[in-house]
């Protein structure tokens, strides 16, 4: 292919992009020429989904060379908004404008064409082409005989040395680690001439080093005249990496602030709404072992597989599992759950060895289960609450006899639970897609809590939930805890492990770190742990 | 264009739609009737009148219901489940060989013996036939639209060469027939000297045993579970694969006794063209019944209706009877749309 590119002339990119302004990287706009016009003007925008206004009435303005920082709870609709930027929604009412001329809704395409680029919190690449293949996707004529490789890379290489994405554009994606498939992402998006980037929660699946690498980079992105828009939920990073804080709640744009002339308590109060109460965790004696994975190894599974890992819960006591997502978390879980079965290693429960996991013998030994995916996993969306709320239970002789379902008493069941755990639902028979994800949330915490486990698995409990429901699941584990119920929380938020836990460990790799009570180790230390900088990874008991 | 999922539909608008897809079905076969020289009002009168229009037509009707009855049971019990059993057809042929096997002597019984016998035979045979593809299905994920469907073409095969060999009647002439089952075989008449067999009643009996199975069963709720989501029943207990078993049995069972009644109750004898698709339009009348077990009576008696019905239209108005398939067709179509338009709004960008 090089004999290829060198028979083609050099400028022949520009047909590749017919029809559009070069103005980066070629000639970079100097900050000094911030005209008038911003790059960004979002006029009114709202939208629906049924009765829930995700965005209601939002105007703001991006200016040229300025990052913003999009902050507000997971819901607040942020993401939402972005997506109708973007065309990948159309808004019910108002308008977006780019460089000052609208932007037809709906259409990805226009908003690419006017030099908008986004960064998705999930990656959009092809795992089996290489990094090269994946920027130039999509950028070329299909009319066209041959590849023009040699200038693609070309291209790419300079991009990377100009914004330090480092990368090797002949790898593989799927050998890549998360950090450099981000930067293959801004790389994508850079190759497409954006000159306004999104990045929607770009942090979420990073070490703090590399989180550090991307914000040098942004810092290099704006000294060359692009703007950014910077979703996020962490108040730390905002406050590093922006010019201005636009906060967004429950849909609607609440606040509007400098950067430099605020600060994370006045954002956290604005992003809130209230007061933010941490939930109160007294001391609790270390009880009795209640389950427990002895050297334990499984196939891969959504990320990495675990690899000798032994990990002991024992009652009355919150183990938290930070990490980063991929790392085999998910494994783990799945494992717990029983949808998964381990290729060596020993699960036991209270001392006893258990041959036959599943989900069944997970249940009959008392374990409790909360699925990272609520939908695909935890609830049976065209069912109705009644008969979601039983499905762990239905064969027990309180729900079905000689087998036929006792519709009485699940009915009523699912009446108290509805009431205990304070879910809005129109009725017990209402399909439970219909819920918000907090309400669908707080049904699976009462079904798997209401039989009063000994043993509790929270995946992610929190994730996509809005502040009051956070708090409500925070309160539940460590009611079950105070119970004496032995807790495995598993969480991406290292903010919510180091709140809610007695004993926190980390998970890297497949592997999982020695295990540190509370505030024995920095976040820092702990951040380490994550990128799986230590060598102090234990083979025996955590 | 996009769909987005409605809360709770009105009851003016589960009714609203489906009246607008019957609408709709008059209007787009009208074309066709025109196109065919014929005045679309009077060709709708005659097919409502050969439907139903006399105690003759009600009973044709009836009789040709039976088997659908059967078979879209088969389909919803199946479809539910999300296990796609194409393969209805053979089943109800392995029903009408046993039944033959059985009925012509081979067990000299009186008939509060022999018909329950035969019954629970056909069941069992067609039972076994759909446990193939399913065992194909959970233990190897061979797609069983395949492995069903094609099953549909060996079993055809299968009854012709017992038709030419073992089961041929040596008085029938040389044609390829089997011979007569036994008196003490057949299902009486409903009404002396009509076409209609207790065959329909069995039915009625069959499709509220599913809906009660369906809606009051443990194993009917984990049929559901595992046609809506079998990650999420798996995750909370239910043993996905022996569940889709059960439903197999059920089905393939269900369908089988299409065969039977047809069998024993209507023909008598087993010929190769027993069912004129009744395995494939079980398809259509499950569909139509949104897989509501009771909702089958009435779709396959709609269906089983607008065929009558079209028959006796041709021989007056001198449109093709195909004009029946047609109909089904539209209808079974502008259903479907009109279910969507219940659940789903469109917006258009």
């Amino acid at each position: 292919m090089a004999v290829a590119g060198e028979e083609l002339p050099s400028v022949d990119s520009d047909h590749d992009l017919p029809g559009r302004e070069r103005s980066l990287p070629a000639t970079p706009l100097p900050v000094t020429a911030v005209s008038s016009t911003p790059a960004l003007r979002l006029s009114g925008i709202s939208k629906r989904f049924g009765p829930l206004r995700a965005n209601d009435a939002i105007s703001f303005e991006l200016k040229r060379g300025e990052v913003i920082a999009l902050l507000g709870e997971n819901g607040a609709g942020k993401t939402t908004l972005m997506n109708i930027l973007f065309g990948h929604y159309v808004a019910d009412e108002g308008t977006v404008e780019a460089f000052g001329k609208p932007l037809p809704p709906g259409d990805p395409r226009a908003a690419l064409d006017a030099g908008i680029g986004m960064v998705h919190q999930h990656f959009t690449l092809a795992d089996n082409m290489t990094v090269q293949e994946n920027i130039a996707l999509g950028t070329q004529s299909l009319w066209r005989m041959r590849l023009n490789r040699a200038a693609a890379r070309r291209r790419i290489e300079q991009l990377s040395a100009d914004f330090g994405l480092t990368v090797d554009p002949a790898a593989t994606v799927a050998t890549l680690s998360v950090g450099e498939r981000q930067r293959v992402e801004i790389l994508k998006a850079l190759y497409r001439e954006a000159r306004i980037l999104i990045l929607d929660e770009p942090t979420a699946v990073l070490t703090p080093a590399e989180t550090d690498a991307l914000f040098r980079t942004l810092k290099l992105l704006v000294a060359k005249g692009l703007s950014i828009i910077f979703i996020s939920h962490k108040l730390h990073e905002v406050m590093a990496v922006s010019d201005r804080v636009l906060v967004l709640r429950s849909g609607q744009l609440v606040g509007e602030r400098d950067t430099a002339s605020t600060d994370r308590k006045e954002l956290a109060a604005l992003m809130v709404g209230q007061e933010v109460k941490s939930a109160k965790v007294s001391p609790m004696k270390r009880g009795a072992p209640l389950l427990a994975l002895e050297r334990v190894s499984t196939a891969p599974y959504n990320g990495s597989g675990l690899d000798e890992v032994s990990l002991t819960l024992t009652a009355g006591e919150i183990t938290g599992l930070a990490g980063v997502a991929g790392n085999g978390q998910a494994v783990l879980a799945a494992l717990i759950a029983g949808i998964r079965r381990q290729v060596r290693g020993n699960i036991s429960i209270a001392g006893q060895d258990v041959a036959d996991w599943s989900p069944r013998a997970a249940l009959a030994h008392g374990v409790a289960r909360i699925p990272e995916d609520r939908h695909a996993i935890g609830s049976i969306g065209d069912m109705s609450v009644t008969e979601n709320v039983i499905a762990e239970r239905y064969r027990s002789p309180r729900f079905s006899r000689m087998g036929f379902l006792n519709w009485k008493a699940s009915r009523q069941f699912a009446e108290k639970l509805i009431a205990d755990y304070e879910v809005k639902c129109p009725s017990p028979e209402a399909r439970i897609r219909l819920l918000s994800g907090g309400n669908m949330q707080k049904l699976i915490l009462g079904r798997a809590l209401d039989p009063d486990p000994t043993v509790i698995l929270a995946s992610q409990p929190t994730r996509g939930l809005d502040v009051g429901a956070v708090a409500y699941v925070h309160r539940m584990l460590l009611e079950a805890r105070d119970r004496g119920a032995a807790v495995l929380l598993i969480s991406e938020d290292l903010e919510e492990v180091l709140a809610l836990s007695d004993r926190i460990i980390v998970m890297s790799k497949g592997r999982l770190s020695t295990p540190s009570s509370r505030g024995e180790r920095s976040i820092r230390e702990l951040g380490e742990l994550m990128a799986g900088h230590s060598g102090e990874h234990s083979d025996h008991a955590a | 264009m996009r769909l987005e999922p409605k809360p709770a539909p009105s009851l003016a608008v589960t009714l609203t739609f489906p009246l607008a897809a019957i609408a709709t079905t008059l209007f787009l076969t009208s074309m066709l009737v025109l196109a065919a020289g014929a005045s679309p009002l009077s060709v709708f009168y005659l097919v409502a009148k050969g439907a139903a229009g006399s105690q003759f037509a009600l009973v044709e009707t009836l009789t040709r219901a039976t088997p659908l009855i059967f078979t879209g049971l088969a389909i919803a019990v199946a479809f539910r489940a999300k296990l796609w059993n194409i393969g209805a057809e053979a089943q109800l042929y392995i029903g009408g060989v046993v039944t033959v096997v059985l009925g012509t002597g081979a067990l000299p019984l009186p008939s509060v013996i022999l018909i329950p016998v035969i019954m629970i035979a056909a069941m069992a045979a067609g039972a076994a036939l759909l446990l193939g593809p399913a065992v194909l299905k959970t233990r190897f994920g061979v797609d069983e639209v395949v492995t069903t469907l094609l099953l549909n073409f060996i079993v055809l095969l299968f009854v012709s060469m017992l038709l030419e060999g073992v089961l041929k009647d040596p008085m029938g002439l040389g044609w390829p027939q089997s011979q007569k089952v036994i008196a003490e075989a057949q299902l009486p008449r409903i009404i002396q000297g009509k076409r209609l067999h207790y065959g329909f009643v069995i039915a009625i009996v069959s499709a509220v045993f599913v809906w009660l199975v369906m809606k009051k069963t443990v194993l009917g709720y984990e049929m559901r579970a595992v046609g809506h989501n079998p990650e999420g029943a798996r995750f909370v207990g239910i043993l996905v694969n022996r569940t889709l078993m059960k439903t197999a049995l059920l089905s393939g069972g269900l369908a089988a006794l299409a065969g039977f009644s047809e069998v024993s109750g209507l023909k008598g004898n087993l010929t190769l063209d027993l069912s004129p698709g009744y395995g494939y339009s079980g398809i259509v009348v499950a569909m139509l019944a949104m897989l509501n077990p009771l909702g089958v009576i009435a779709s396959a008696i709609f269906v089983a209706g607008i065929f009558v019905g079209a028959d006796a239209m041709s021989r007056a108005a001198k449109v093709p009877s195909y004009i029946a398939d047609v109909m089904v067709a539209t209808s079974l179509l502008t259903m479907v749309v009109a279910i969507l338009l219940t659940r789903y709004r469109i917006k258009w960008r």
